[in-house]
């Protein structure tokens, strides 16, 4: 299956006034086969370090992954909000459905199995279009990066025109990261219990916690909300379907008929998901790495801390002092640092949020006027037929 | 409803007078289906009272005109005629025997009707215009426990001077309304009058009702009964000739009724009716008939395809409903969770934003659940009601065949005595001859009585049953468009309102900065 990946997003454009080297990417083809996703990457930069202006390279889910975990890693880095890492493609669902259909065609008409087919390649387009979007939103928000943008595991990740030969996590490794996770958020927690002397960092703390989860129910909730319109959307295609044969009065017939080919409930359904959902989604998961990022420094501050009681310990002993004091300066050192990016990456995060759910809130109330507005058309049409037609 | 009560004795059911505080079940306000009956200009002949062959036919010669319906040929079977009139050649004809009254040209139906006419005898009642309008309200629960049960109030309005009043009420529970069905099935089925079937009964639902819950299903449960009950009495009154039964005249006027104890699903009555309704599929299953007349066969497939479609669209509907519920619940928690998300939110205007959503959000939700209730009692109820209609219908028809097929058997049976009376003639024992003979003679006689009465009564359902069959598609066809137009209206109200909210949205959205 083909599709042409259009960059609608405006996170695509990219502009390094510092450096004045533009970098723009953009994925701008992407193939699914039986089960993977090949996702075609586009590079348009003038910076110095690539060989080309132009140019493009074929990518897999794992290898997105494989640079998010890079920049996670880093310890340069972790002063940065990381941009969270797009969902794994999953057609799953989409093609149980399928088969499904397969199996079953011997019990349906030709009509209704090519009706069915037609509505189940849409969801399967739909899905599709979805997971290309994420990946995107994440390479054009490391491009965005001042800083990350610059990583040479992404430009390797850009330019390399071969396989990055990154396999997947096998089950040992995927083990020791559920320990890392588990002892993290053990960790997470004795670290945020300590009270930050920063009126900015502790505010940040107490919002980003509450912020975070609010957003996890609302996104559940949302996704609830939208699954129970599309149910409805469905009946209401049924019915119209039903209803359009109406042979006494072509006209009215044609009217229901339109109903039917128009499915605008369930393009309703499909843009509140679009503007909606998915928006609830990513702020999700960039409110997490928010949070990452404000533990990071927590985690530095404790350090920073213990440090110093070391090198107090040590000086008061007289022992391994210049040892002491080398750790003690790192440790300074790294808190300082991860402090001052990180400040301005949470009022960036802010800035990003705000700007993210104006848009779509817009975009969505219009969405919706548009498709009220072309149901109220067809419906008044259709009374006035039915009511002129004694 | 079971009543579970089976005490010989009917008790006299004491109905007294609600006063208006004591509704224990509020009333909705809705009263959408009880369309003011209005047949255009339908006489009603005073004489017919009960189910008499020769019943007397009344049709004002002008609405024949006007009904006459183009024959549409079914080009396939699913294309069948879900809201049109599907073939039906219109009505009987009443005027002198000679001519032809129906405008279509090459159909063989036209001899039928031509060489019935003969035997029609048009009255003209003069005066009465068809005006009747019956409203069920007031459900009470009377008595406790597994004893009680729900009296509903029968309100008549009516100027018809079958009447004694033009408006009285009386109370009625529900077995009331099953007796009453069943009094009009034994006598009007058989002859092939369409009788308009009774809600069914739920043991569920009423014992929720009489263990006391009063919560929102009961509620509902009770409500949606109370708008059926409405229903199957509008219809049974809209029928001309189930109007003058005395039945359905007493049932509406006085003001006690003996109760109708047959109506239990669990008695013999009721075991018996299982018995017959098995019995009755098996027959039916053997009886091949000659069809004479396609325009039967023709009824019947029609039939069979609109009942197929009906219960398609009634399946969907019903889904739809029980999505568009889940729909109103999920939208209020979302409505309360993005509220949430506004409360933490800290920058002001989007805060402020996402508050309005959450408010935009609870307002849909009301929506969803008023555009849910309309799309149930509009559409679901009308159409679970049709697909119950249908089945009468069909058993029109069937009781045609079991007419047909007794006249078949008496013909047989007149066929093997005249052959046995032939034989008769070669026997050689003179003694015991003229005696055998005098008795085959009668027998004879009777069979040919029979024979002559099994052919009548044949030609005689056949003419109701196309009678009853134009009126069902005229009233089917006038209550869909009916329905559909309200249902569209409230869709339309729906859109406007949600034009509305998202309207007075966008702008709280574009503020955000």
């Amino acid at each position: 299956m083909f599709f042409n990946a259009v960059s609608q997003d405006p996170r695509a454009v990219n502009v390094d006034l510092q450096t004045d080297a533009m970098l723009q990417v953009d994925i701008s083809d992407a193939l699914s086969e039986r089960d993977k996703v090949k996702f075609t990457v586009h590079t348009k930069s003038t910076l110095p370090n690539f060989k080309q202006n132009e140019f493009s390279v074929v990518r897999q889910h794992e290898e997105f992954i494989w640079l998010h975990d890079s920049f996670v890693e880093n310890e340069e880095y972790a002063g940065y909000i990381i941009p969270p890492a797009p969902p794994r493609p999953d057609f799953d669902a989409s093609r149980e459905k399928l088969q499904k259909l397969g199996e079953g065609e011997g019990s349906m008409t030709k009509e209704e199995f090519t009706k069915m087919k037609q509505e189940l390649e849409a969801e399967y387009l739909a899905i599709f279009k979805k997971t290309v979007a994420m990946h995107e939103v994440f390479l054009c928000r490391v491009a965005a990066h001042p800083v990350l943008r610059k990583d040479l595991n992404f430009h390797v990740f850009l330019e390399y025109n071969q396989d990055l030969s990154v396999r997947g996590k096998n089950k040992k490794e995927k083990l020791e990261d559920f320990f890392k996770n588990v002892v993290k958020s053990a960790d997470g927690v004795l670290v945020a219990g300590v009270k930050d002397v920063d009126d900015f960092f502790e505010h940040e703390k107490t919002f980003l916690l509450e912020y975070h989860n609010r957003v996890k129910d609302a996104s559940a909730k949302s996704d609830r909300m939208i699954r129970s319109h599309k149910n409805a959307a469905d009946d209401i295609n049924r019915i119209f379907a039903l209803l359009s044969y109406y042979p006494s009065n072509s006209n009215v017939g044609t009217m229901f008929g339109g109903f039917f080919k128009q499915k605008i409930e369930a393009r309703i359904a499909a843009d509140e998901d679009l503007k909606l959902a998915d928006l609830l989604k990513y702020y999700l998961r960039e409110s997490q790495a928010a949070k990452d990022l404000l533990y990071r420094r927590s985690r530095a501050l404790v350090d920073y801390e213990n440090a110093n009681k070391a090198l107090d310990k040590a000086r008061a002993k007289n022992r391994d002092v210049l040892q002491a004091e080398t750790s003690q300066q790192l440790c300074c050192h790294k808190f300082e640092k991860i402090s001052e990016s990180a400040k301005q990456e949470l009022i960036d995060f802010k800035t990003r949020r705000v700007a993210a759910f104006r848009k779509n809130l817009v975009e969505l109330a219009e969405l919706e006027l548009k498709h009220a507005k072309g149901n109220l058309q067809l419906l008044q049409g259709c009374l006035g037929i039915l009511k002129g037609n004694t | 409803m079971a009543d579970t009560a089976r005490d010989a004795p009917p008790e006299q059911t004491d109905f007294h007078e609600l006063e208006d505080g004591e509704e224990l079940f509020p009333e909705p306000a809705t009263t959408q289906e009880s369309q003011p009956a209005s047949l255009a200009a339908e006489d009603i002949s005073t004489n017919s009272n009960g189910p008499k062959q020769d019943s007397l036919f009344d049709d004002d010669p002008e609405d024949l005109f006007a009904e006459a319906t183009e024959e549409v040929s079914l080009d396939s079977p699913e294309r069948d005629v879900l809201l049109s009139d599907g073939p039906s050649p219109a009505i009987t004809p009443i005027t002198p025997p000679t001519s032809v009254i129906t405008p279509r040209i090459g159909h063989t139906h036209d001899d039928m009707f031509t060489h019935s006419s003969f035997d029609e005898i048009e009255e003209e009642e003069g005066g009465d215009s068809f005006d009747i309008h019956i409203s069920v309200s007031d459900p009470e629960k009377v008595g406790d426990g597994m004893n009680a049960y729900m009296a509903y109030k029968v309100t008549t309005k009516t100027s018809i001077s079958l009447f004694k009043r033009n408006e009285f009420a009386v109370k009625r529970r529900f077995s009331d309304f099953l007796g009453l069905h069943s009094k009009l099935a034994s006598k009007y089925l058989h002859i092939g009058y369409i009788v308009p079937p009774a809600p069914e009964k739920s043991i569920v639902g009423m014992t929720k009702v009489k263990v006391g819950k009063e919560d929102q299903s009961s509620n509902e449960f009770v409500e949606k009964r109370r708008s059926a009950l409405e229903r199957y009495l509008m219809r049974t009154v809209k029928h001309p000739i189930l109007l003058k039964d005395p039945d359905v005249l007493q049932f509406l006027e006085s003001s006690e009724l003996p109760r109708a104890v047959s109506t239990q699903a669990l008695s013999s009555a009721g075991l018996l009716r299982m018995v017959n309704k098995a019995a009755d599929a098996v027959n039916k299953m053997t009886i091949k008939m000659n069809e004479s007349d396609a325009w039967f066969e023709e009824k019947q497939q029609h039939f069979e395809n609109l009942d197929v479609q009906l219960r398609k669209l009634h399946t969907s509907v019903e889904s739809l409903v029980c999505h568009r519920k889940e729909l109103s619940v999920n939208t209020a928690q979302f409505a309360k969770s993005a509220a949430m998300l506004g409360n933490s939110e800290d920058h002001t205007a989007l805060s402020r934003a996402l508050s309005q959503l959450a408010e935009v959000e609870e307002k849909i939700d009301q929506l969803h659940q008023d555009q849910a209730n309309a799309d149930f009692y509009l559409f679901s109820e009308l159409l679970g009601d049709y697909v119950r209609l249908l089945t009468a219908v069909k058993g029109v028809f069937d009781h045609r065949m079991k007419t047909w097929q007794k006249w078949q058997d008496s013909q047989m049976l007149l066929q093997k005595k005249r052959e046995a009376e032939a034989k008769l003639q070669f026997t050689n024992k003179p003694d015991k001859l003229q005696q055998a003979k005098d008795e085959i003679k009668e027998e004879i006689e009777e069979l040919e009585g029979k024979v002559q009465q099994g052919e009548r009564d044949f030609e005689q359902i056949s003419k109701t049953i196309r009678k009853e069959v134009s009126r069902f598609e005229k009233e089917r066809v006038k209550d869909f468009k009916t329905i559909i137009i309200k249902y569209l209206e409230s869709l339309v109200q729906t859109q406007q309102q949600l034009i509305k909210y998202w309207e007075a949205f966008l702008p709280e959205a574009k503020a955000i900065s």
